[in-house]
């Protein structure tokens, strides 16, 4: 009987403890569970891999036309720059003394363009496009740098696919550089 | 009782309304030629006007600003920006003592704008590779335990390496402030929500119109990262992420995610816009550095400075401020005969990890032409580098993360320019 005890206590010392660690994990029970529409729908975004890319797809025709309409006043008509960056042209000269640097020259990953357009762009109403338009606009932009054929599609597929001409230019941080 | 206290205020503010109008017309009118009078009837042996009246009453001001004989020190905004939304301003180095910004001077970078956030509506959603996802209020963050730092912060271009240079020490390296940071350390919001094992990085995410995003290495979210809500005693100002920022100490601006509303626990980093097409840094051979995220030590003289013009011979203290993203200022040297010879400053108490320390040199000033700099070395021996020593290693298409020693010239009538220009 007092070995039964014995035993029964020391069952309850061990689920307490281990309820004790399980808290120990949440420690201060502040915070309720994010659920996962709630996530879906804030999570904009994507990996270098494409991961997290939505479905749709826009046509390097249907670009030129959303260009025209949201982002031609900044970026110019062809891309060639203005209020906003220049997004067209410079491959081959980051390593001259006028680097001209762009989506198609600078920029490593695809991704990072449409993740980019859609969650800043266009300046005056970020988060207005559809998906579709998106794929539409990255397509024509990347249309204008070469890296997408002129009568080309983008999807999640295609666009993770596409290999940047500076993926490999980059390196870490090597500093202290001065002695 | 109320109503009466109201009608002798409302009596008061109508008295001072007209001296203020009286007195604005008859300055105006002596303004013309005769001040000096003006000027002389307040100095010794005269008592001066203002205390010949009452002031201004209790609660003229519920909210206080500086006196209007300080209304030029404001924030220094080019009239020339290309555009304002993706902007900067700076601080006014020149004008302030001290280590601590005021908030309303603290410099300010934002790339779509100052969002208006009402606090009862944020929510700030941590999520990715955790075992709990989680929402939480401002009143949520506010539970956790509460810690207070002063931490510098300042922008990875300032200044940039290629003139046209500054001519004031806020044009030069006005991108830069330090305040009280009070704030839950990051590493206890991310053991709420219990980090999986693969957890690297984390994503942070703006609630401003750019959606701004930056990745943080683990190791730091897990040291001394701060959720910051309050600034110098008070709640954050919009253009400092109000309602809850990131805070990295040491780490370049940007990454300091203000109106912070997602934190997305990764493997890798998202390599987003801010981390690849913009804050990397371009090398001679046409390489680009990525993920530069300490703000190397640096220093610079705020008195006598750029724009500014000594009035006489004989004694002027020397001052400025050092800062270094690795930790502790060690030494500040500083040189009054062009770089030929260096002696120790003084440095002001307290000196903090990764918060300006204030610096000072007795000085005598003959009355010459001399160029003075300071340099800055931290804790870890590392010795606050030349323009030169930087551009022969980095080149000039190099764009961030400029520590250069800065130099001014004093001419013999006084004027500080900079020296460099």
């Amino acid at each position: 009987m007092r070995r039964r005890e014995l035993w029964s206590v020391a069952v309850a010392i061990m689920v307490s403890a281990w309820v004790t660690g399980a808290q120990a994990q949440s420690p201060y029970g502040i915070g309720r569970p994010a659920t996962p529409a709630e996530i879906a729908g804030w999570n904009i975004d994507i990996g270098r891999d494409g991961s997290n890319l939505p479905e749709g797809r826009g046509t390097v025709s249907h670009g030129r036309e959303v260009f025209d309409q949201q982002c031609a006043a900044c970026h110019g008509e062809k891309g060639e720059g203005g209020v906003g960056d220049r997004l067209v042209g410079g491959q081959g000269t980051l390593g001259t003394a006028k680097p001209i640097r762009t989506v198609g020259s600078y920029c490593p990953y695809a991704t990072t363009l449409f993740d980019y357009i859609r969650r800043a762009m266009p300046q005056n109403a970020p988060q207005s496009l559809s998906n579709d338009d998106v794929y539409a606009v990255s397509a024509y932009l990347l249309s204008l740098n070469g890296l997408v054929g002129a009568d080309g599609t983008l999807d999640a597929k295609s666009l993770a696919a596409i290999k940047m001409p500076n993926r490999d230019g980059f390196v870490g941080d090597a500093r202290p550089d001065v002695k | 009782m109320s109503s009466t206290t109201n009608d002798n205020l409302a009596r008061a503010s109508r008295r001072r309304f007209l001296q203020g109008s009286t007195a604005a017309v008859g300055g105006a009118v002596l303004g013309a030629g005769t001040s000096a009078a003006a000027d002389a009837d307040n100095l010794p042996p005269n008592i001066p006007e203002w205390m010949k009246a009452p002031g201004e009453p209790m609660g003229s001001q519920p909210y206080g600003t500086p006196s209007p004989f300080g209304k030029n020190v404001v924030k220094n905004i080019s009239p020339n920006l290309k555009q304002y939304i993706s902007a900067s301003g700076r601080t006014p180095l020149q004008e302030l003592d001290g280590i601590i910004t005021p908030n309303g001077l603290f410099y300010e970078r934002h790339h779509g704008g100052v969002p208006t956030i009402d606090p009862a509506q944020h929510r700030l959603m941590l999520h990715g590779l955790v075992e709990r996802p989680l929402v939480f209020t401002m009143d949520d963050l506010r539970r956790f335990p509460s810690e207070s730092h002063i931490y510098f912060l300042e922008c990875s271009g300032n200044p940039v390496y290629t003139k046209p240079y500054g001519k004031t020490a806020s044009d030069l390296v006005g991108l830069l402030s330090c305040a009280e940071w009070t704030g839950v350390s990051l590493k206890l919001v991310l053991q709420e929500a219990g980090l999986k094992p693969e957890a690297k990085w984390v994503v942070a995410e703006g609630a401003d119109a750019a959606a701004l995003t930056r990745s943080i290495p683990i190791e730091k979210c897990l040291d001394d990262a701060m959720l910051v809500y309050s600034q110098n005693g008070e709640r954050l100002r919009p253009q400092q992420g109000y309602p809850v920022r990131l805070l990295l100490p040491g780490f370049e601006g940007n990454m300091n995610v203000k109106w912070l509303r997602r934190l997305h626990v990764t493997a890798e980093p998202i390599y987003s816009r801010e981390e690849t097409s913009k804050y990397t840094d371009l090398m001679p051979d046409g390489s680009a550095r990525e993920f530069s995220f300490y703000m190397e030590a640096k220093s610079i003289i705020t008195r006598p400075s750029g724009g500014q013009r000594l009035t006489t011979k004989g004694f002027q203290e020397i001052t400025g401020i050092a800062w270094s993203g690795h930790g502790k200022i060690a030494r500040v040297e500083v040189s009054v005969d062009g770089g030929k010879s260096w002696q120790d400053a003084q440095l002001q108490e307290p000196v903090l990890t990764r918060a300006l320390t204030r610096f000072r040199l007795p000085w005598r000033w003959d009355g010459q032409p001399a160029v003075i700099q300071s340099r800055a070395i931290d804790e870890t021996g590392y010795v606050q580098p030349t323009l030169a020593e930087l551009l022969a290693v980095r080149g000039e298409n190099h764009f961030y993360h400029n520590n250069a020693i800065w130099p001014w010239r004093i001419a013999a009538d006084g004027e500080v320019t900079n020296a460099q220009a």
